[in-house]
């Protein structure tokens, strides 16, 4: 086990790397001067040059690329240019939001999603699969963010049941754990649970339908084994693959929180991201999804280690 | 007696490739939600394609005096948007857009994605080491944060959303054809190929690429779906069409100031692009078990 932990660590070293330079680039695939952001329209040639070699702008890449990344390895973002704070303590303080929600929607698509797969799986072509298998090609055809304007719609501006926008009274920084807070989070975290809803059904149906046709099942059954003891030959034979479905649709909200977060104003990772856009503040985009994609990465790591250690036959492979 | 036997060699395996497609269409024309779905997305193409002739109002005339009507106000059957222009005709326009930047990414990638995959599986070795690793980073972003990173590096913009796009998608489309082009190739038909003389480019296009195709076909049928959802995102965030042209994403964005106005209308592009995007999921699921002859 330990002998696979350390080939899969280094494995994901080059991984780090590559996305660490793709981050790198982004800034240099923006069209027009990088100093555009922070300089004064009428600054003097003077001042231009002082600047781009105090940012390191006129070095050769290359060697730009590894100071950023020494610097990057340290801690050190650099200073977003719109509020002058580090970018690393923006990002993660933002990020622990976009957790939250993503923690939230992960209970309510999971439970849905492993539920209905596996009904679905086991009772094959009857209406309940029908019911299933709707509800999850719905969910993954599902405009996430229009699904946040017709909630905000009905429950919201009709019934005015809940919060259209952003995480109670206070901002981020006064979040508790009562109603008064934890109703803002109903509307997004229901968004952002459809799409892995739809997945995992589809996955743990495909899987269920899978292992139900074995013929090891065949001899359960056959051994006089009920029906409750095949279900659970089913579960832990699905358990493996569904767990890395569902680690993958983790990191899918973690990273991809941007349109949710924007429909609701929720103060996560995706609201800093579009700021970051808008008021052309770079490096607090290439820090934002550096961050992101780090996180993304470490998680799939983690996926692989416990799929490993409950599946032993991954190890050989 | 050459020719003859020319003959009969190209045309044993040209049979039997129509039949093969010929009982898969038969299989999806029998398969009644596949149909619907075709039908209903015929009918949104030619109406998008042809909107000029169907007598519609000017999607771009607005009205300050008649603003956010309601669906079913007389003369505007889907009501009108924020700036008063008639919802209906906006609809049907803002499918020419939608649809282009939608799909225009899948159409590119699958070329791209297909060609790179292909010569992946085929070649083998350290070419393959070096595109398949390549494509390894991409998949190190989730793809809604790749897509935003790139669009919103690159700027605003039809072109630079559609780019973005299709960076995302050749990754993914590229690791289905390689596998399916490594299982492929160790055929016996394959190496009969080989023996009879073919060189790497012949056996790749003439005796490979019409099997792995089918599966990578399915494939990106079903990313039309993500596209379309991700491209009309683009919009929806201010990284795509600019204002005034007609574009769901885009609509959804300027109407979402509406919805304690006028909520329905403010959330029918949506509904555009949902019905888009369960259509083509349908029809791709439709295609993958007509396509799997076995059961």
């Amino acid at each position: 086990m330990f002998a696979y932990i350390a080939r899969r660590i280094v494995y994901v070293i080059p991984i780090v790397l590559s996305v660490a330079l793709v981050c790198f680039l982004l800034v240099h695939i923006t069209p027009g001067d990088p100093l555009v952001a922070v300089l004064p329209a009428d600054a003097s040639q003077e001042l231009a040059a002082q600047l781009r070699s105090a940012y390191g702008f006129d070095r050769p890449l290359p060697v730009q690329f590894g100071l950023w990344l020494w610097r990057a390895i340290h801690g050190d973002l650099g200073n977003s240019i719109a509020t002058g704070r580090p970018v690393l303590s923006e990002v993660m303080h933002a990020v622990s939001n976009t957790v939250m929600l993503a923690i939230a929607a992960a209970i309510i698509g999971f439970t849905l999603g492993l539920l209905l797969g596996l009904i679905a799986g086991y009772f094959r072509d009857t209406w309940v699969d029908k019911v299933a298998t709707s509800f999850a090609i719905a969910g993954v055809s599902l405009p996430h963010y229009w699904l946040g304007m017709v909630l905000v719609i009905i429950f919201s501006v009709q019934l005015n049941w809940l919060p259209a926008v952003g995480a109670g009274a206070g901002g981020s920084g006064a979040w508790a754990w009562d109603w008064e807070h934890l109703r803002y989070l109903v509307l997004p975290a229901i968004t952002t649970s459809v799409i892995p809803m739809g997945i995992i059904t589809r996955t743990v149906r495909a899987l269920t339908g899978d292992i139900l046709s074995q013929d090891f099942v065949e001899a359960l059954r056959a051994k006089g084994l009920r029906e409750t003891g095949v279900f659970r030959h089913v579960v832990k034979n699905a358990a493996p693959t569904a767990l890395a479905v569902m680690g993958l649709q983790l990191g899918y909200m973690l990273g991809g929180s941007i349109l949710i977060e924007t429909v609701f104003s929720w103060p996560g990772s995706g609201l800093l991201l579009n700021s970051a856009i808008f008021q052309r503040d770079l490096p607090l985009l290439q820090g934002t999804i550096l961050v992101l994609a780090l996180f993304f990465v470490l998680l799939n790591l983690l996926v692989d280690i416990a799929q490993a250690a409950i599946d032993p036959r991954i190890k050989r492979s | 007696m050459s020719t003859m036997t020319d003959t009969a060699l190209q045309a044993a395996p040209a049979t039997k490739a129509r039949g093969y497609w010929a009982t898969v269409a038969r299989r999806i024309a029998r398969d009644k939600v596949s149909m619907a779905c075709a039908i209903i997305l015929v009918l949104i193409f030619a109406s998008a394609l042809f909107a000029p002739w169907l007598g519609l109002a000017d999607p771009y005339q607005g009205s300050m005096i008649r603003r956010l009507r309601h669906i079913g106000t007389p003369g505007y059957p889907l009501g009108t948007d924020e700036l008063g222009r008639d919802m209906l005709a906006r609809l049907i326009y803002g499918g020419r857009l939608s649809l282009i930047i939608g799909i225009l990414p899948v159409i590119l990638a699958f070329v791209i994605g297909t060609s790179l995959g292909l010569v992946a599986g085929y070649v083998g070795g350290k070419l393959n080491t070096a595109i398949m690793r390549t494509v390894d980073v991409f998949y190190a972003f989730p793809s809604v944060l790749l897509a935003i990173a790139i669009s919103g590096a690159l700027g605003a913009g039809i072109v630079n959303s559609i780019v973005s796009l299709t960076i995302v998608f050749v990754p993914q489309i590229a690791r289905v054809a390689e596998s399916v082009t490594t299982g492929v190739r160790n055929m016996d038909f394959v190496e009969a190929a080989r023996a009879s003389g073919a060189g790497p480019f012949t056996i790749m296009r003439v005796h490979m690429l019409g099997n792995v195709l089918g599966p990578i076909f399915v494939y990106a049928t079903g990313l039309i779906s993500v596209s379309m959802i991700l491209a009309a995102g683009l919009s929806f965030l201010g990284l795509g069409t600019k204002p005034p042209e007609p574009e769901w994403g885009l609509m959804l964005n300027t109407l979402r100031t509406a919805i304690y106005v006028n909520p329905w209308v403010a959330a029918l592009p949506g509904a555009m692009i949902f019905a888009i995007s369960i259509c083509f999921n349908l029809l791709s699921d439709g295609m993958r078990s007509a396509m799997d002859i076995r059961n």
